[in-house]
């Protein structure tokens, strides 16, 4: 049984830790397997409105008029707001915590300016005294469009002929704006080395191109925000958000008042994978609420979240390798050209840094553009832009691999970037983890195994994912009863409720279930950055860990004071505070605390560390049904850098995530476009997700290469486990049965094209 | 969602009296797993649903010597739990057992899926290779119509204004006969038919040749498909793998796919031929008593 070793610190730390690397029970667990957790749709407050959207049944429109006369005369419908309803923001640019956004744009995104720029783009709210009303309202607006040619594929919205999106977007070369319109926002190159002399060296050379497909985070729970403005000007949000701050300051810019006026109070979030950053609703309700006097609801429901929220991008990649006869990388290239959506922001920059990153590549190459096409604005979804890239590089790897006669597993293991090794975009790592990912794998008893049975075959690929730091705060407050509340302002998607408040005890001393963890609004804590970037539990764990070193050196002092020595005489050791002649346990002082002087409370934050980053390496069995081209997952093991890992379970539960939606990526799942730019599947009948009866159990193994800018070692798991599955999946097929896959999803369709184009 | 008016007849009279009378606002209403799905979104605006699970009629399950009488509200739960259609009709019982979820299948019922006149719909193939007849009531008496004849256009059917359907007959499968229905979905589960194909054979006492075959294909044409030839063509041919793949060419000839969501018209016509080798060798190992090594869902 799994349960057998719940309790057994699971950490290379062996025996260093208490609390770290055991398996407490979740905070929040209760109240969410009991039904009892509040999510945002489950606000409700007195003479609350209900809104519905009026959303662009076009995707590329110059919007003539919108008459809303006849919305507004409906009986029930308290307010209508447009886009006029919004004040001018300028060409400003926002910082989000996993990219950064021009206000202008996202005012545009958020209530559709002049045009609309993809179907479903939102272009009007209605409140009204219930949702069928709004709805119905809705449904009297009249909108007057100059139909526009769609574009949607990237290379060719790169071509001078493209409809142009946005008359305001000019190329960015590295800081250098171009002075034509285009569709092209952002062009980066990152150049290291000799590129020609490094293919010259090589004894292979593979280049293939790729595309991949938009696709979704899939998130369970909707978008949502009830909002009231209040007559004195102060705003309230209630909104799940992976952050609440960042909300804070998209709507406190978007409507133009002082952010001391926005108080944001998260819900627990269905769900977020980087796609519950950007607002989409929260200034609309606020407006709403503004206009109607009354809290205001939004809820989007399933098709406006496929077609209106921002999914991660679809993407045309060509991948250039030189690999030398002794097995060695000598040149890359890479050219990648990933769509935007509507308004610029994908993540190519990322994509282009994580291309080559597993490797020390000597002389390389890289050219990424961010390129606007008529699809909803991407945004983060878990490692943004990492597994389009990966998909691309590890599989030529392969190719490479076979062509040279080389294990895939030694070939990484002899190519791996490890301290030292310099990026192709200039950044040198300190102590990473690859290589010990790849070891890992290579000793798993599933690449020891041996994959029999005809149509089967095995695949690796490995990836690499940023880890970012950012701010964050907290404070913790001594009670009487020797428990600690923990304040924090990381809303929690991944179960680090859990691991702050263990990390809290670990510095005291204390059992995890003597924490008590909250996730405030954001008037109660201190500034805190989103969650995002695989930051929660290194960065917030800081400012945890910071607020328990603030109660320890609190305590100590008491205990002086008590004892009437000095405080250099008194020790923290282990949960107890020992003086020269007597000693207290953390809980025998707790109570004397409120006794003896004010009360005891910690504060910490944490702002400068940067993480080193994240590594896995992912092993894949599985059987391709020759005559329908269906993938079935037979195994599937990962072996990633966790740097310590806090809650193994919850680290567990990360890997397991994140290659199941890679998994997705890899085989089934797809934005599917009309060519007048509708999407055709906007629903989770015909967007393919996995469900429990297509993936097995995923086996994990943590590797701890602790990161030295953490205190217990703590690096981020959440994001880089999406990065190798489409990959390691490709590879897998290719093994199984001779077949190249370069186009994501690799559907029963794509798969069966490639086997009867072989087979003629 | 629009407000609307119900009601539940317990007399078919009524009921067919109800839905003459309402001048095409009514909309039937038997699982509703269909219907009301189309309400909420909008795509159907009825004023009156006339529930019809209360109809004796529309509840009939029925098997004899002289075949199946299947009322056309009865849900597919107990379509699948009757033994004698999983042992004489498993085609109907493979369809019955692959619509939706345990909660769908408490409620949807064979007749809805027919009338809702969908190209996939899951147990039309096997309605067509079983040979049921529908039985349709309407304001001018009963009729009877073919299951192959029943749908017209996606969507679309047969039935005038003011009918409704009532049972599917099926005769009952004479000598050594095994019948089939399967589909290929790209997931394991929560997806509908990319293509799917129903089969019933009669074999002859050997076991060995075919005496007959009814083969039927859906979402692959606007319509569920009839491949008549394919089948009638094997007829007194040995059941063989020459003679199964030459009937699965033959299917594949008259499939007409389209390219969507679910899949292109070179994958559909391909796995319309795979498919139908599949569903032949299983009706025939199930003729012949053989394991038929079918899991739901491959
Ligand atoms: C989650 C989910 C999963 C599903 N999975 C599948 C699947 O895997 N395969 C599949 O084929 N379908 C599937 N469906 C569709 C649906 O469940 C089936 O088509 C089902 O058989 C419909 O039966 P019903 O009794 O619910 O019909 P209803 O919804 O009650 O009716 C369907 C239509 O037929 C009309 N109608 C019903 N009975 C009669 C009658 N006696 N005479 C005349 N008209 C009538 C109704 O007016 C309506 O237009 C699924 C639906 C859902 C919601």
């Amino acid at each position: 049984m799994a349960t057998a070793d719940v309790d057994t610190a699971q950490t290379n730390g062996n025996g260093k830790y208490k609390v770290i690397g055991t398996r407490p029970i979740r905070h929040d667990g209760v109240d969410k397997v009991t039904g009892r957790a509040l999510y945002g749709a489950d606000v409700k407050l007195s003479g609350m409105l209900h809104a519905a959207m009026l959303r662009s049944p076009h995707a590329h429109a110059n919007i003539k008029s919108i008459d809303t006369s006849k919305a507004e005369a409906l009986p029930g419908v308290r307010a209508v707001v447009t886009n006029a309803d919004l004040p001018e923001v300028g060409d400003r640019i926002a910082e989000l915590g996993e990219g950064a956004v021009n206000l202008r744009h996202l005012s545009c995104n958020v209530l559709a300016g002049p045009k609309v720029l993809y179907k479903g783009h939102a272009i009007a709210a209605v409140a009204a005294e219930n949702i069928h009303i709004a709805k119905e309202a809705v449904g009297l607006i009249d909108v007057e469009y100059e139909l526009l040619p769609p574009v949607l594929d990237v290379r060719e919205a790169m071509e001078d002929s493209a409809p142009i999106l946005n008359d305001d977007v000019r190329t960015d070369t590295m800081g250098e704006l171009g002075n034509t319109p285009t569709n092209i926002a952002a062009h980066f190159r990152y150049e290291k080395g000799d590129i020609e002399k490094g293919f010259a060296e090589a004894k292979v050379v593979v280049e293939r191109e790729f595309d991949t497909a938009t696709v979704h985070q899939g998130y369970i729970e909707p978008h949502n925000a009830t909002a009231l403005w209040n007559k004195d000007g102060h705003i309230t949000v209630w909104t799940s958000t992976q952050g609440t701050f960042s909300v804070r300051q998209q709507v406190a810019e978007l409507v133009n008042v002082p952010l001391s006026k926005v108080k944001v109070i998260p819900m627990e979030i269905g769900g977020g994978f980087g796609g519950k950053i950007s607002v989409y609703l929260q200034p609309v309700a606020a407006l709403l609420s503004k206009k109607s006097g009354q809290a205001v609801k939004l809820i989007m429901d399933r098709s406006a979240v496929f077609e209106a929220t921002g999914p991660t991008p679809g993407s045309y990649i060509r991948v250039k390798m030189g690999v030398d006869a002794g097995g060695k990388i000598t040149a890359a290239e890479a050219y990648l050209a990933y769509e935007a959506g509507g308004y610029p922001g994908s993540p190519i920059n990322p994509g282009c840094m994580c291309i080559f990153a597993c490797y020390d590549v000597p002389n390389g190459k890289i050219d990424g553009f961010d390129v606007c096409v008529n699809k909803p604005r991407t945004n983060a979804y878990r490692a943004p832009g990492a597994t389009n890239a990966a998909f691309a590089a590890e599989t030529v790897i392969d190719e490479i691999c076979d062509e040279l006669g080389i294990c895939p597993v030694e070939f990484r293991l002899n190519n791996a970037s490890k301290e030292g090794t310099r990026r192709v975009d200039g950044v040198e790592y300190p102590v990473i983890g690859m290589a010990d990912t790849v070891e890992a794998i290579k000793s798993s008893a599933h690449w020891q195994s041996n994959l029999e049975g005809p149509n089967r075959g095995r695949g690796v690929a490995s990836g690499f994912w940023f880890n970012c730091g950012l701010k964050s705060a907290a404070t913790a407050t001594v009670n009487a009863d020797g428990s600690v509340s923990l304040i924090e302002g990381s809303t929690d998607i991944g179960g680090s409720r859990a691991s702050l408040a263990m990390q809290l005890a670990e510095t005291l001393g204390i059992a995890a279930e003597d924490v008590n963890p909250a996730v405030v609004d954001t008037d109660s804590v201190g500034y805190t950055d989103v969650t995002g970037g695989s930051r929660v539990t290194f960065a917030t764990g800081i400012a945890a860990y910071e607020a328990g070193m603030d109660i320890r050196r609190q305590m100590i002092a008491r205990a002086a004071e008590i004892w009437d020595v000095d405080a250099d005489q008194v020790r923290y050791e282990d949960g107890t505070i020992i003086g020269p002649e007597s000693s207290y346990t953390f809980k025998e002082l707790a109570e004397l605390v409120i006794k003896t002087g004010d009360p005891v409370t910690g504060r910490g934050a944490s702002s400068a560390a940067n993480q080193g980053g994240a590594f896995g390496t992912h092993c894949v069995d599985v059987e391709v049904d020759p005559d329908l081209g269906k993938v079935k997952i037979l195994r599937y093991t990962i072996a990633q850098d966790c740097g310590t890992a806090i809650h193994p379970s919850y680290v567990e539960g990360q890997m397991q995530g994140g290659a199941v939606q890679g998994i997705g990526w890899a085989l089934n799942e797809e934005y599917f476009y009309g060519d007048d730019g509708s999407m055709h599947n906007a629903s989770y009948l015909d967007y393919r997700i996995p469900t429990c009866y297509d993936v097995p159990m995923i086996e994990t193994i943590i590797v701890e290469v602790p990161d030295p800018e953490h205190p217990f070692g703590v690096r981020g798991v959440g994001e880089v486990p999406i990065v190798p599955p489409p990959a390691a999946i490709a590879n897998a097929i290719n093994n199984a049965i001779g077949v190249q896959m370069t186009e994501l999803p690799m559907s029963p369709p794509r798969v069966v094209h490639e086997i009867l184009k072989k087979n003629s | 969602m629009r407000d609307f008016e119900y009601e539940a007849p317990t007399a078919l009279a009524d009921a067919v009296e109800l839905l003459a009378g309402a001048n095409g606002s009514a909309k039937l209403l038997a699982g509703g797993t269909d219907l009301i799905d189309h309400v909420r979104t909008g795509r159907l605006e009825p004023d009156l649903l006339i529930d019809i699970k209360k109809l004796a009629e529309l509840n009939v399950l029925e098997a004899s010597d002289s075949g199946l009488r299947l009322g056309a509200a009865v849900p597919c739960y107990q379509i699948y739990g009757n033994e004698q259609i999983t042992s004489n009709y498993s085609a109907l019982a493979d369809s019955c057992q692959i619509i939706g979820g345990v909660q769908i299948q408490s409620r949807a019922s064979v007749g809805g899926n027919l009338c809702n006149s969908g190209p996939a719909a899951d147990s039309t193939p096997s309605l067509i290779a079983l040979g049921a007849v529908c039985v349709i009531a309407g304001p001018n008496g009963t009729r009877e119509v073919a299951a192959e004849d029943f749908c017209t256009a996606p969507r679309q059917n047969v039935l005038e204004a003011g009918e409704l359907l009532v049972e599917l007959k099926f005769p009952a499968p004479g000598g050594k006969s095994g019948s089939h229905y399967r589909r290929f979905i790209p997931r394991n589960e929560m997806d509908i038919a990319v293509v799917g194909v129903g089969a019933a054979v009669t074999l002859d006492d050997s076991g060995e040749n075919f005496v007959s075959a009814r083969i039927a294909l859906g979402a692959v044409g606007p319509t569920p498909i009839f491949a008549q030839a394919a089948g009638d063509a094997l007829a007194g041919q040995p059941a063989n793998d020459d003679s199964i793949a030459a009937a699965a060419a033959a299917a594949r000839e008259v499939a007409t796919p389209i390219d969507d969501m679910r899949g292109t018209v070179e994958f559909r016509n391909h796995a319309t031929a795979v498919l139908t080798e599949r569903v032949l060798k299983t009706a025939i190992a199930r003729a012949r008593g053989e394991a038929d090594g079918y899991t739901i869902g491959h």
